[in-house]
Order: C-alpha cells, then structure tokens, then sequence
C-alpha cells in the first residue's frame, strides 16, 4: 500500500517522493548510472549531438513563426522576412543552418567512435541499431529542412531524391508521384515536407534518443579497452569511499562535468561558425529561387550526403541504384558483420585495423570526390573507391572471422 | 473463463485492426495528387516559326518539353558509347510539314535533371551526373538508361497538342519508341 504523509508540506521534497519517487529515479539515471574512467572526450560526442539537437529545435521554433510554406512566398519569407526584417532573425537562421551541418560532423565521429572501440557488440547491438535509425531519420529532417527555403537546390535536390523512388528500371513512376503528390515538386510536396520537417521526423528522432539512452542503460558504454566492467562490483567500491579504487565514476556529478567541459569548449567552435563562417553551411546557388525549367549547371547535396551520392554516380542507373541502397543500409548490420568476439580497439585487432583505416579514407575520398564534377579522372577514381567501399564490407566476415582473440586489458 | 477473454481480446484486435487499416488507407489517399493536379490541362505550341538546330522549351504538366527543329545533318561530335550516327535518320523524330522535330520530355531520364543542348556539337549533356544525348534524345553516354521520353502529342497543322494521344504518337507508341 502506498503511504501518503497527511502533514507532507505539499511540494516539498517528501511529498514529491511520495507521489514520483523522485529520489528512485535520480538513483537509477543518474547518481548511480556508473561510466567507466577509462573514456576520452570523444565519449562526450553522444552528449554534444544530444545538445545540438536542442539548439535545433530552439532556433527552429524562431524560424517557424515567420516562415510561410507556399512556394510562391517561402523563398522570400525565408530570404527577406527572416533574414532582413525579424530582429535577430539571422541569427536563429545561422544557428540553425550550422546546427543542421555540424550535427553530421559530430554524428561521424560518435559513429566512427563505436566502431573503432568495437562499441556495437557484446550486448551494445541495439544501442548501434537505434544510432543507425536516428541517423537515417536525421538525413530525412535534414533533406526535409533542405526543401524549405524553396531555392534551385530546394528544388532540384527534391527533383533528383525523389525521382531515386521509380527504383530504376522498375519505372515506379506512380510512387515517385505520389510521395510528391504531383508530376514535379510543388505545392502539395512542399506542403508535406514542411509538415515532416517541423512535426513527424523531429517527433521520431525524440522518440529514438530515448530509446537510444534505454540502450545503454543496461550494457553501459564501452571503454577505451574494451574491458568487461563487472559494474555492480566497482559501483560498491565507489560507494563505499575507495574512489580511487573503483574504475568507475557515477554519471551525476563526477561524469557530467566533464561532459559540460567537452560541452564548453564545442560551443566556443559552434558559435565562432554561426558568427563568423557561416556561409559554409548555406549554398550560395539555393539564393536564386527555384526555377522549374532551369537546372542549375551542377547539382550535389550537403557535404555529409556525398559519400553515398558518389557511390550513386559512377555506375549505369539500375546497378548505381543498388549500390546506393546498399550504402544506406549496410551500417545497420555491423553488429552482425563483425564475427570476431573481439571488443578493443581497432589498432589491437590485425586485419580489422586496415579495414577500420580504409573504410575512414574511403569515405573521405569519395565525399571529396562527390563535390568535384563528373568528369575524366574523378569518374575513374570514383568508380575504384565506390567498388573499395563495397568490397570491404563484402569482406569484413571474412577478415573478422579469422581474427585472434586479443585480451582488452585483463 | 480464458475462453471468454481470447474471444474478447481477438475480437477487439481484429476491430482495431481494421480501424487501423482504413486510417492506412485514408492517409495514402490524403497522400495522393489532388483531381485538380491530375486533369492538368493540354499544351498547344505552334512550331512554323521554330528556326532550325535551336532548343524551345514548353511547359507541359509542370514539366519541361523539348522541342528542336533537328538539322539534317545532326551528327554529334562525339559518342562516348560509340554510337554517332546522324540523328536525323532517327525514327523517333517527328515530321510537321516538311521539317523533322524532336519533341520529348526534357528530363533526363536517370535522375530527373534537365540537360543543356550544345548546337555546336549536336548534342545534350546533364550537368547532374554527365549523362549524354543526340539530337533525336537517343543516349549517348550512361548513366541515363533509356532515351528521353516522348509525351503524349497530336498534330494539327504546323501545331502541336501536347497531352493528348494522336496517330502519330500511336504509331511511335505501337513502336516501342515512345520511351
Ligand atoms: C542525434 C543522434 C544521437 C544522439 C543524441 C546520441 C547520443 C548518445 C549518447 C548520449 C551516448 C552515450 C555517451 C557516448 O558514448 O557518447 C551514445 C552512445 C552511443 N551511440 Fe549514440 N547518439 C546519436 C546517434 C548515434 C549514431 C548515428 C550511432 C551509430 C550508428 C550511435 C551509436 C552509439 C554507440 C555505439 C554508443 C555506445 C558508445 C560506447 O558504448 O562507448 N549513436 N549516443
Ligand atoms: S540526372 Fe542526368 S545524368 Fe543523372
């Protein structure tokens, strides 16, 4: 039976207890959700993308009052209304345009994190999954946010990502036109993208961070040598006094603070680029407003869309097709593609330390690659990294499946 | 007992089943083009006062529509897949009067881009991702899969309805050549 103090003073702390068991819940997700000591800044990435994604949705809540999602005023309400007459409407735009780059940037590095510390396996696979499908819902709001301002690269981008829908040969054109709900991008699309851009997709990536935390609750994050940590047991050493003992530190204050430092110095870079640079994360051909019966003479996506794009480009339409659809869903099974029981980090583990090495400069390259246009040499050198990039997943069973067993540390 | 509640436990799954599914359907429907964006109406161009090797372009559905009034010679200066013949031998040209006219839908048929005409060298190129042309739309370099497609026309004298199907689109069609 539930026990309710009648002489509780109404809000204070025991009559909250009572009601919420507040002190529970500040027990189990925080004061005593144990991090390892064992980390670097970089597990801080998880804490910085969660941070960014609240600057997104705060400037966008500023943007959102004065955009008007009509294709014949969104480009200047965006344009002239924002950026020229709402007090510090420029502002929120900046934020918003660095925010939306810079996320990617981040999301990168917490990704190539986990997989160079083996982080998606012995029971971390779904905390793997759920960062899959929020980065796969975050390239939907970002190409979504990309259609809003209603300039040529809204437009053709919205023209070409649309038209990846007919699957080819499989002239699917009755799909393409429903997801537009016309024979070329118009009102009606710009009309659902808006509605995805500002409610469902950022409804859906609240929905998965916390499903992402849940993940992690239970395995607890990884360490920088792939330790197996018997929580329970370090938890009583720090509780008990042997701070110095325990190789774990509880998330509130202890592991917090660091990540409010990480936190500190990534806002000092973030707002250097809103104030001083940030014409990087907005391009300058989306200032001309769309032009139906103009293509602008190059089309290619935000820079954190490339590499996937260029392993689109070099190939005939249907096989390119299929090597792009291949791209966006191969990551989701890393868990399973790793048949080493290995969790440390990829320089301890042999032939995994190449693949890890090729598959970063991999990227890098064909995100280079994607920028640069169509022609001569970059088409060759495009094809050899687009067919490197699917070769080394092919072969990542195969190389992880001989791989030793090599101990973390003890 | 848990007889009773299986029955009333199926029976409230299958309601909601259904209510689920016509949500679905009516979700799709909200989805899908409105009357007024399909009955799009006909294009009419006049083409007597085309001059030759030079790219009109009609808007047609919110589409672009090519219309080049092909030179006889329509050789492209160059084929990457090899394939530089004169274009204006092509069957899928179409004859107004005495002249022939390549009409087609100006996206590129790979992803949707529009492709520039180079009159000096007879040919289109997209900028998307380097896919080529000839004057009669027929493919000159990948990654476009097919030639650029032929919409719906009719001809009445020296003027073309764009839309609706005449005999000679039929023909073309009957050909395989529309698309
Ligand atoms: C906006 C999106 C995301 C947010 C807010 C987020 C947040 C977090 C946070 C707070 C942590 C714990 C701290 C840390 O280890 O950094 C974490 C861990 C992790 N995340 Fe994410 N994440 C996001 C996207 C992703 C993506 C795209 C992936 C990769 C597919 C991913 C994979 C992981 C993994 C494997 C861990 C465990 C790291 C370890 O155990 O050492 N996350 N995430
Ligand atoms: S859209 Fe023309 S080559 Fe891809």
């Amino acid at each position: 039976m539930a026990h309710f103090d009648p002489n509780a003073r109404p809000f204070s702390h025991k009559w909250l207890n009572e009601r919420l068991a507040i002190d529970t819940l500040k027990r189990v997700l925080s004061t005593e959700y144990w991090i390892p000591k064992n980390i670097n800044f970089l597990w801080a990435m998880g804490m910085v993308l969660a941070v960014t994604f609240g600057l997104l949705l705060l400037s966008g809540i500023f943007l959102l009052m004065y955009y008007i999602p009509d294709t014949k005023q969104a480009f200047d309400s965006v344009n002239y209304t924002i950026m020229q007459e709402v007090g510090f409407g420029w502002l929120w735009r900046h934020i918003h345009a660095v925010a939306a780059s810079v996320v990617f940037l981040i999301i990168y590095i917490h990704m190539f994190t986990g997989i160079y510390y083996g982080s998606y396996k012995r029971g971390r696979e779904l905390i793997w999954i759920s960062g899959m499908l929020l980065f796969v819902t975050f390239s939907a709001e970002a190409f979504s946010g990309y259609m809003l301002p209603w300039g040529q690269m809204s437009y053709w981008a919205g023209m070409v990502i649309t038209n990846l829908f007919s699957m080819g040969s499989l002239e699917w054109n009755w799909l393409v036109e429903w997801i537009r709900g016309d024979y070329v991008p118009g009102q009606a699309f710009l009309g659902r993208f808006f509605m995805l851009h500002v409610l469902l997709l950022p409804l859906v990536i609240i929905g998965l961070i916390i499903f992402h935390f849940g993940t992690l609750r239970i395995p607890h994050v990884n360490n920088q040598d792939g330790e197996e940590i018997d929580f329970e047991a370090e938890a009583e050493k720090w509780k008990a006094g042997k701070r110095k003992e325990a190789k774990v530190i509880p998330f509130n204050p202890v592991f917090l603070s660091k990540d409010v430092f990480v936190l500190g110095v990534y806002f000092i870079f973030f707002f250097y680029l809103v104030f001083y640079h940030y014409q990087f994360a907005m391009d300058p051909i989306n200032f001309d407003p769309a032009d139906p019966l103009k293509t602008p003479p190059h089309i290619y996506p935000e820079w954190y869309f490339l590499w996937s794009y260029e392993i689109l480009r070099p190939f005939p339409k249907d096989p390119g097709l299929i090597a792009f659809g291949f791209a966006q869903v191969i990551f989701f099974f890393l868990p399973f593609l790793d048949r080493s029981p290995n969790v440390a980090p990829a320089n301890r583990r042999r032939p995994f330390r190449c693949w890890f090495w090729l598959l970063l400069i991999d990227m890098v390259a064909l995100t280079i690659l994607g920028k640069l246009p169509p022609v001569g040499i970059y088409t060759t050198l495009g094809t050899i990294f687009a067919w490197l990039f699917i070769i080394l997943w092919i072969a990542l069973p195969f190389i992880t499946k001989r791989e030793k067993l090599v101990g973390g540390k003890k | 007992m848990s007889d009773r509640r299986d029955f009333i436990g199926t029976a409230l799954g299958a309601f909601a089943g259904l209510g689920a599914l016509g949500a679905l359907y009516a979700a799709k429907r909200t989805w899908d083009p409105l009357p007024s964006v399909k009955a799009a109406g006909f294009t009419t161009v006049d083409v007597s006062k085309a001059e030759e090797n030079v790219l009109y372009t009609e808007m047609w559905r919110g589409k672009p529509v090519f219309i080049l009034k092909v030179p006889k010679d329509a050789k492209p200066d160059e084929a990457p897949n090899g394939r530089d013949e004169n274009a204006y031998e092509d069957p899928r040209l179409i004859k107004i009067g005495n002249d022939k006219f390549l009409v087609a839908i100006g996206l590129c048929t790979h992803l949707g881009c529009i492709p520039e005409y180079f009159a000096a060298n007879k040919k289109f190129i997209c900028a998307c991702h380097g896919g080529q042309f000839n004057a009669a739309g027929e493919v000159l370099k990948a990654p476009p899969p097919s030639p650029l497609v032929i919409p719906p026309f009719k001809i009445v004298g020296t003027q073309l309805i764009l839309g609706e199907e005449g005999p000679e689109y039929k023909q073309l069609k009957a050909q395989g050549l529309v698309a």
